[in-house]
């Protein structure tokens, strides 16, 4: 049998030392009734051989996005994982520990998270952090919870240009405490319409939620209404793509006092959109409400440096139904991956990430603007991800473009209705050379002589 | 720069003008035509290493680390079993790994099978009748499974308001009745440790929405009455929800579903041997009966002649919980363990839990007492009160434990048990390695009476010392500060 092993003998004398004869004898709290006497209905139990072949054969039956030429993005980026972050976190020793819960015997873990939390500061510019959240969606909906607690109101104000996907696990979040999301409409340049906002802004506004970039990868520019935001006594929480933030504005430096956003496309694989890990920062003031896990550094007593899960009295195992959340793990080892690759990359490979990606999305924007019947959607600035007004149907021409191994990008209908029919969201990054760009060209200028019926 | 407290971290090993890891093949220039008002002024902050001292700074950090892989890590409630090499091959293959969720589920079919296969299995071992895989974690499946009866409530036309509880439930499950808008009521266990039937009933009333009930409970102990107790609650309208953190004990022995629940969730990183990494990732898949199927979230995988969509259009569900379909890196590593295992070694696995959790429990109850059950089931819960009267607590065993070589087990829960131990050795742990942990026990037992200034002041072993919390607690330093030398 797999991974158990006693012998006969081990188990005899196991046995003998309870004063049993049968294992089966230990069931016998559970009645009768209950006992399944058959076998589960599902298969017998294969070797390791056996389970690659079946498993390596259903991986076969997919088309992985890493073996066409993608310009899929969404919230999920297929960036370079380098070597060394995989070969780091594929050790033993941080794959298979467990919460550090003692932290004499989990430093690694522990500092490891120190540095995740640092880096997100920087990232931020905001100075408390916590050791990460399930996802970038979970994240912005913990926020709006946060702030709604913080400010003891019950609106919230989220834009139209916000990350869909995220827009359903916000609901679904604050859908227990009686809060009521509104949207604010975006302008015709894609960015956040700032006199609707003016106009919805009162007191009950709990919090004002700006994603930057946005879903249609358009940079807004938070600073011309977080004076308002604040005047009115709300808090503003910034959704903020990490690679971006290594040229881009940071929210600490335009007043979010929240900032949340998702780490998978810093060393994580795409994995089919799961699991992925948030993050989530704030200001000093807000650290007893924040959610999550959260590591200091401090001493031992000897005098050492050393790190502690710290604040647990916010926490579910210790304030049960007065916890902050209900939240009791964060993404370890995707945080590990994340930290690894932030590390690595350094100062430097981190903005010269930030620079390539900019530089290929607008490179990539200006030959599709070429194409005949393309044309930019939305005129405010961008970072790696814009929106392709299409001469058709954008399903259709990413199901033509699907036929020349292209995945030419997320017709936005499948998220805002037929008034975004011909609309099609496309994401470069540094993976793609001239010639891929050349071929989405070639791709999307066949498409468009496909005729849609 | 020498007494600076930081100098350990990455940041202390960063030299201005290092290079680690080269993205583009020539030189880069900040965007030229994007106003300023966009754009980051200053350095970003962050360290500059190269390759190698990356490499040689994570894993000295790693060997600090116990971990599953070095040695036994008994913590209660947690399942720490060994963690099977082939599910992280198969995870890692491109085709899973590679997948952008955004593609057409005519180039995700595979993965689809996989996750429908899941669902399966998991709908097989719990005796449900529907699976959503979406949670993120355990206690995300527990906010899904009181949505669902907030949802299913609200589809009667009722509004239920009291989710109960019992005093040994997991802190999980008080703190997701208040997320999602419940008030948590909680009861006494009785003097067994089990729910007591006179206490529930007396406790319920039409305002109960739901009951959470980990089965076996924290103490490791099946309620044989559990049918009554389910009995009881549907008769008053409720529903009744398996907190399945201690699945390890029940796979291929027994099914919720049988027991009468409405809904459970698995805990994918306990039973089915995903690895923990440090915190995380999970899953915490949920199954229901089919009076609670059209709530689920959205998408589903549907199956429709040999073939699978996601589908989205399912009038009545509570929504989304995970921005795409959850972990599915997990879901991959959870059915590689299923499959490999199979019907019979699933339930090999279970019984082989217990066996080694009583085995252990029979070993070291003589020096710490397990105060409730003769008979455990996956874990069992002992007392270092004995060891009260020297002066040494069960902090103090637990940190000793660290000394020779074991992670501690779970400490101070659950709360009925003064000093508590909370010990779940889990299959994956051969003979001789639970009598090296029993005897380590004994031993220290043994030096509580004969040396307990050496159980005070452990550990001595480990890389560092016992760390100050109350000074952390006091001022939290969260990140390297900007103005530190090595900032």
């Amino acid at each position: 049998m797999p991974y158990t092993y006693h012998t006969d003998d081990d188990r005899r004398a196991m046995l003998e030392a309870l004063g049993i004869t049968s294992e089966d004898s230990l069931l016998d709290v559970i009645p009768e009734k209950y006992h399944l006497r058959a076998m589960l209905p599902i298969e017998r139990g294969r070797t390791e051989p056996e389970v690659l072949r079946m498993l390596g054969r259903l991986a076969d039956c997919n088309a992985p996005a890493v073996r066409l030429t993608s310009f899929l993005g969404g919230g999920i980026y297929e960036h370079t994982v380098p070597s060394a972050v995989k070969n780091i976190v594929s050790r033993p020793e941080f794959a298979t520990a467990y919460t550090p819960y003692q932290p004499e015997a989990s430093q690694g873990t522990l500092q490891v998270i120190f540095e995740f939390q640092t880096h997100i500061s920087r990232l931020t510019r905001l100075p408390v952090a916590n050791a990460s959240m399930y996802d970038g969606a979970s994240a912005l909906a913990e926020a709006c919870l946060m702030a709604a607690k913080i400010t003891r109101r019950d609106v919230i104000l989220v834009p139209n240009a916000l990350n869909p996907r995220y827009l359903r696990v916000v609901r679904s979040y604050v859908s227990g405490q009686k809060i009521e999301l509104k949207t604010v409409p975006a302008t015709d340049a894609g960015d956040i319409d700032a006199a609707a906002l003016q106009h919805e802004l009162n007191e009950r506004v709990a919090a004002v939620v700006v994603q930057t970039p946005n879903y249609f990868g358009v940079l807004e520019r938070p600073w011309d209404f977080e004076k308002d935001v604040h005047a009115a006594g709300a808090l503003l929480v910034a959704s903020a793509d990490p690679v971006s933030l290594s040229i881009l504005r940071p929210p600490g430096e335009y007043g979010a006092d929240i900032a949340v956003g998702e780490c998978q496309a810093l060393g994580n694989d795409m994995s089919y959109g799961g699991p992925l890990v948030g993050f989530m920062a704030c200001k000093q003031e807000f650290i007893r409400q924040m959610p999550g896990r959260l590591v200091s550094a401090t001493k031992d007593i000897d005098g050492r440096d050393a790190f502690v899960l710290t604040l647990q009295t916010r926490e579910q195992h210790i304030r049960r139904e007065k916890a902050t959340s209900n939240i009791c793990t964060n993404q370890g080892l995707l945080a590990t991956r994340a930290t690894v690759y932030v590390s690595l990359l350094g100062e430097h490979g981190l903005t010269e990430l930030g620079r390539v990606c900019y530089e290929r999305a607008h490179k990539l924007a200006a030959m599709i603007g070429a194409c005949e019947g393309y044309a930019l959607r939305y005129r405010a600035p961008f970072f790696r991800e814009f929106v392709v007004a299409c001469p058709t149907d954008a399903g259709a021409v990413v199901d033509a473009a699907r036929k020349d191994d292209v995945l030419a990008g997320i017709p936005l209908a499948r998220y805002f209705g037929a008034s975004a029919r011909n609309l099609l969201l496309v994401t470069a990054t540094e993976r793609h050379s001239d010639e891929d760009f050349e071929k989405l060209c070639a791709a999307l200028k066949r498409a468009s002589l496909v005729k849609v019926g | 720069m020498h007494d600076d407290r930081f100098a350990q971290t990455i940041y202390g090993k960063s030299r201005r003008g290092r290079h680690g890891y080269h993205i583009a093949s020539r030189a880069t220039e900040a965007p030229r035509d994007l106003p300023g008002e966009y754009l980051r002024a200053g350095r970003i902050g962050l360290p500059e290493v190269a390759e190698p001292q990356v490499m040689r700074h994570y894993v000295d950090l790693s060997i600090k680390n116990h971990h599953i892989d070095k040695d036994l890590f008994p913590l209660g409630s947690c399942t720490m079993k060994y963690n099977p090499k082939v599910n992280e091959e198969v995870a890692a293959m491109p085709g899973f790994a590679g997948l952008h969720p955004e593609q057409s589920d005519d180039d995700a079919q595979g993965a689809l099978a996989v996750m429908h296969a899941l669902e399966q299995l998991l709908v097989a071992i719990s005796g449900m009748d529907a699976v959503s895989p979406q949670p993120s974690a355990g206690a995300q499946g527990e906010m899904l499974g009181l949505l669902l009866a907030r949802a299913y409530f609200a589809d009667r036309g009722e509004s239920r308001r009291k989710v109960l509880v019992p005093d040994t439930a997991h802190g999980t499950n008080p703190a997701t009745a208040t997320i999602v808008g419940f008030e948590t009521k909680t009861f006494a266990s009785g003097k067994d440790g089990r729910v007591d039937l006179d206490v529930l009933r007396a406790t319920l009333d039409d305002d109960v929405a739901v009951l959470m009930l980990t089965v076996p409970n924290t103490l490791g102990l099946f309620e044989p009455q559990i049918g009554e107790i389910v009995d009881l609650v549907h008769r008053r309208g409720g529903l009744c929800y398996m907190d399945g953190a201690n699945m390890n004990a029940l796979m291929g022995q027994a099914r919720p579903g049988d027991f009468g629940f409405d809904m459970m969730h698995f805990n994918l990183h306990k039973t089915f041997s995903t690895p923990h990494g440090g915190g995380g990732p999970g899953s915490g898949p949920v199954a229901v009966r089919s009076h609670l199927e059209p709530f689920l979230p959205t998408p589903r995988v549907i199956e429709k002649d040999g073939k699978y969509h996601l589908e989205y259009q399912c009038p009545k569900s509570v929504g989304a919980l995970h921005s795409f379909y959850g972990n599915f890196g997990i879901y991959l590593r959870a059915y590689t363990y299923m499959t490999r295992l199979g019907a019979d070694g699933i339930r090999r696995a279970s019984s082989t839990a217990i066996l080694n959790a009583n085995y252990l429990a029979a070993r070291v109850s003589g020096k710490f007492p397990v105060p409730y059950g003769e008979r455990c089931m996956h874990e069992f819960v002992a007392t270092g009160e004995p060891l009260k009267k020297h002066g040494v607590k069960t902090l103090d065993v637990a940190k000793r434990l660290l000394d020779f070589g074991f992670y501690a087990p779970t400490i101070y829960f659950p709360l009925v048990v003064p000093e508590a131990l909370m010990i779940e050795p889990t299959e994956t742990e051969s003979k001789e390695t639970l009598d090296r942990f029993a005897d380590a026990l004994l031993e220290i037992a043994r030096e509580a009476v004969e040396t307990p200034e050496v159980l005070t002041s452990a550990p001595t072993r480990t890389p560092v010392r016992r760390v100050d919390e109350a000074s952390a607690n006091r001022s939290p330093i969260l990140t390297v500060p900007m103005d530190s030398p090595t900032g």
